[in-house]
């Protein structure tokens, strides 16, 4: 099993974090795991993205040419990254300031309405563990939520633990959206 | 009475410091650098701490004090010996570190390391030679040469206009909160010697009782650089060198 | 864990007695982990910032010289800076551990990931006839395994070593397998292992002076003949690589750090459509596995050399190897970097055609 993921959005999004907890969670189900954050010329002009990978083997180059999985959060991440979706792969994207979608048949397309949900829970902040929520549901290889937590828990400051139950209920309903 | 007679240990008055090698020295006769060598000798031996002193020498005339004062070593880079010393220091919190540095190492090229050592307040003591004239490279401007002095890089005097004001770096490191003990002192008298030792242990005092940098500059002659006999030259720094650098302690935080 | 957070840790596990830095992008985390992780209240490791580069280079020398393990880290305008300090260090014979995280140049440059220095760190650097030795690290893995490695062999050879990552790895975050905890050596172990260095004359031993300086030419040429020797000593027992798929394959690339493994995934796009793709990556930049490069090239069609810069280690492959096969430099600068397929690509076009 390899899972080649992109998040992408803008800075701010928690785009980075969110692929921190991805990595972790795959970490703490025994996979081998690299999180390469958008460290190229990309960052300019306030978008990021992070490079997750996953896998049962080693993992050769942390940088990218196609993926699994996108994962796009803003218009300029969907138009960069829709076309680098991996034939049959899955794509994720927010609806939300969305003017133009993205045209591919061979893959799999899930339109969300992330901000919404978020709005729903009442959270702004918990708007990247939304967007993980539907990842996680679409996502072929089924990271068990256990793992998931655990990963949560490594990579948030103690501090903020007490948010913990506020992120699982976050993922849950990201869940729902796919 | 032949020699004999007289060099009887009863007869003695002085003696070369044991932590002073018993081997030529490179320095020019009527250098102040020999008395300072033979004050730290005499200090390091009196104190009882030989094993454990470290010294750091810098780039000019004194980067082979290694050679003359027994004690541990190591030869900085031009400048940066506050820099070395103050790596020896924390990584050896029992020794007592010292830098010996000129006029070019303290106050140009070694400027940063100099304030920012006293300011972090590092346990070490800085023996500052000023002989306001680069000796080793064979007598260009320093920083703390005198308006009008001539020297190889001002011909015709330093001016002003051109090359600024001599730069009074002990004064600046009074000011800052890590020096505990900062002193101007000289060694063109018995008397003088006698203060500038008494200046130094009380440094190295400070250094043990980690009380924070202790500074000791001293007021010193070049005579080879200044083309001047060894009187001649300890007559004009009494006479131009004192009213720049003025004698006494900058700062003494340290009762004892 | 971040190969920069990844370095502290390591560090601190190697039983490093004094770390001197000063903060640079993108290698800060190194600092900024060392002094939140607070090892002078644990293993009383000494964590300093310095005022500059310059200063925090020579309190490695100082601290080298005073017999301790001590380190320090930046990235390369800072590494430039620091080369000074570098040079003495090689010239005094003096063991310690510089970690390079290199970023684009010319001058300030770029904040991103280069391999623009390797010049600076395998051919000298700082003035002098003198080598480091230069472990070049391709995972958060080896970023922890080659401090202890980098130590080591530094204090074997009494020479500085170098760590040259790249941003990538700098930045990257992945699993890694820390070691168990080193005790600092005491005091006493100090004086015995390194019984040349300058901490006090304990028991009235003969005084100890750490100089580069010499100046009798006979005495200085002595002192340069026994550096050489001792990197000739290097050269014929340190050199470490590692290849992948060489052995059938028709075209080998050649790459160091995080770019290796890039350039791992572009073999395999190659191998998909038929087209086989070795790979041999450098570990040591200096010494160069020239031995290695010129073994794997026999019988190959051609060697594609992938850097972050305008060709640099290609010129240590063309040594090995001679004029025997076709060797061909690719590289992106200013920060970019190259994407598998690119690399890919780039082979089909200047080999298979």
């Amino acid at each position: 099993m390899t899972q080649e993921i992109i998040i992408a959005g803008f800075g701010g999004q928690g785009v980075l974090s969110m692929g921190k907890i991805l990595a972790y969670s795959g970490l703490m189900d025994d996979k081998e795991v690299t999180w390469m954050p958008s460290y190229g010329p990309e960052q300019r002009g306030g978008t990021a993205n992070v490079t997750v990978i996953l896998s049962d083997e080693r993992i050769s180059s942390p940088v990218l040419d196609s993926y699994d999985i996108v994962v796009a959060l803003n218009q300029q991440s969907l138009d960069k990254f829709s076309p680098r979706v991996k034939k049959g792969g899955i794509l994720i994207y927010d609806v939300n300031g969305i003017h133009k979608r993205p045209e591919r048949d061979d893959v799999t397309v899930y339109p969300v309405d992330a901000m919404g949900a978020t709005l729903e829970l009442g959270n702004s902040k918990a708007y990247n563990m939304v967007v993980m929520g539907a990842l996680l549901e679409a996502m072929p290889y089924k990271l068990p939520m256990e793992n998931v937590m655990k990963g949560l828990r490594k990579s948030i400051p103690e501090r903020h633990h007490n948010l913990l139950p506020l992120n699982e209920q976050a993922i849950e309903k990201g869940r729902t959206l796919i | 009475m032949d020699l004999k007679d007289i060099m009887k240990e009863e007869n003695k008055v002085y003696s070369r410091p044991e932590l002073l090698d018993d081997v030529h020295m490179h320095y020019c006769p009527g250098c102040s650098h020999g008395v300072v060598h033979k004050l730290l000798a005499e200090v390091i031996s009196e104190m009882g701490l030989t094993e454990r002193t470290v010294g750091v020498s810098p780039v000019g005339c004194a980067v082979f004090a290694y050679n003359y004062v027994d004690v541990d070593w190591v030869e900085a880079a031009h400048g940066r010996a506050p820099a070395v010393a103050t790596a020896i220091s924390r990584l050896w919190p029992d020794d007592v570190v010292f830098t010996y540095q000129g006029d070019g190492d303290m106050a140009a090229i070694g400027t940063a390391e100099t304030i920012h050592a006293a300011n972090r307040g590092e346990n070490i003591v800085m023996i500052f030679v000023n002989n306001a004239i680069y000796g080793m490279t064979g007598g260009q401007m320093a920083p703390t040469t005198l308006i009008g002095q001539k020297t190889a890089t001002t011909p015709y005097g330093r001016r002003v206009d051109l090359n600024g004001y001599p730069l009074t770096i002990t004064k600046l490191m009074a000011e800052l909160d890590g020096t505990c003990y900062v002193t101007r002192q000289s060694v063109h008298t018995p008397g003088a010697v006698r203060k500038t030792k008494n200046a130094i242990k009380k440094a190295f005092r400070n250094a043990i009782a980690k009380k924070g940098t202790s500074v000791v500059e001293i007021v010193s002659t070049c005579n080879s650089g200044w083309k001047m006999s060894a009187k001649a030259a300890n007559d004009w720094m009494a006479e131009h060198m004192f009213e720049k650098y003025p004698l006494g302690d900058l700062k003494d935080n340290v009762e004892c | 864990m971040k190969g920069n957070e990844a370095i502290a840790h390591a560090a601190i596990r190697y039983g490093c007695d004094g770390y001197f830095g000063y903060p640079i992008t993108p290698q800060s985390e190194v600092l900024e982990t060392l002094e939140a992780l607070m090892p002078w209240e644990t293993t009383g490791m000494t964590v300093l910032q310095a005022e500059s580069e310059v200063a925090a280079i020579n309190m490695v020398y100082g601290g080298a010289a005073s017999g301790k393990a001590v380190m320090t880290s930046s990235s390369s305008p800072g590494i430039s800076l620091k080369q000074e300090g570098i040079s003495y260090m090689a010239g005094a014979e003096l063991p310690a551990l510089i970690l390079n995280v290199m970023r684009g140049g010319p001058g300030l440059g770029t904040i991103q990931p280069s391999q623009a220095d390797y010049f600076q760190a395998t051919k000298g650097g700082g003035h002098g006839d003198y080598h480091l030795i230069v472990l070049a690290p391709s995972s958060v893995q080896e970023m922890v395994d080659f401090v202890a490695l980098g130590f080591d062999l530094s204090f074997k050879y009494r020479t500085p070593a170098m760590i040259l990552a790249d941003g990538i790895v700098g930045q990257m975050m992945e699993k890694v397998v820390l070691p168990g905890q080193r005790p600092r050596r005491t005091e006493e172990q100090v004086r015995e292992q390194c019984p040349w260095t300058a901490n006090g004359r304990k028991g009235m031993r003969r005084r100890n002076v750490i100089t580069s300086l010499e100046l009798e030419s006979s005495r200085m040429e002595e002192i340069n003949n026994r550096l050489q020797a001792r990197y000739a000593e290097i050269c014929a027992n340190e050199p470490r690589w590692e290849e992948l798929g060489v052995e059938d394959a028709d075209y080998l690339i050649v790459a160091f750090g995080s770019v290796a493994r890039i350039c791992a995934k572009a073999a395999q796009l190659s191998r998909d459509k038929g087209v086989k793709v070795g790979i041999l990556r450098p570990i040591t930049l200096w010494p160069f596995p020239e031995e290695a490069v010129r073994k794997a090239a026999q019988g190959k069609k051609g060697i594609l050399c992938v850097e972050l810069n305008a060709g640099q280690m290609i010129e240590d492959v063309r040594l090995a190897v001679h004029d025997a096969l076709p060797v061909k430099h690719y590289g992106r600068l200013g920060g970019i970097i190259p994407s598998p397929q690119e690399v890919a690509d780039v082979l089909e076009r200047e080999f298979v055609k």
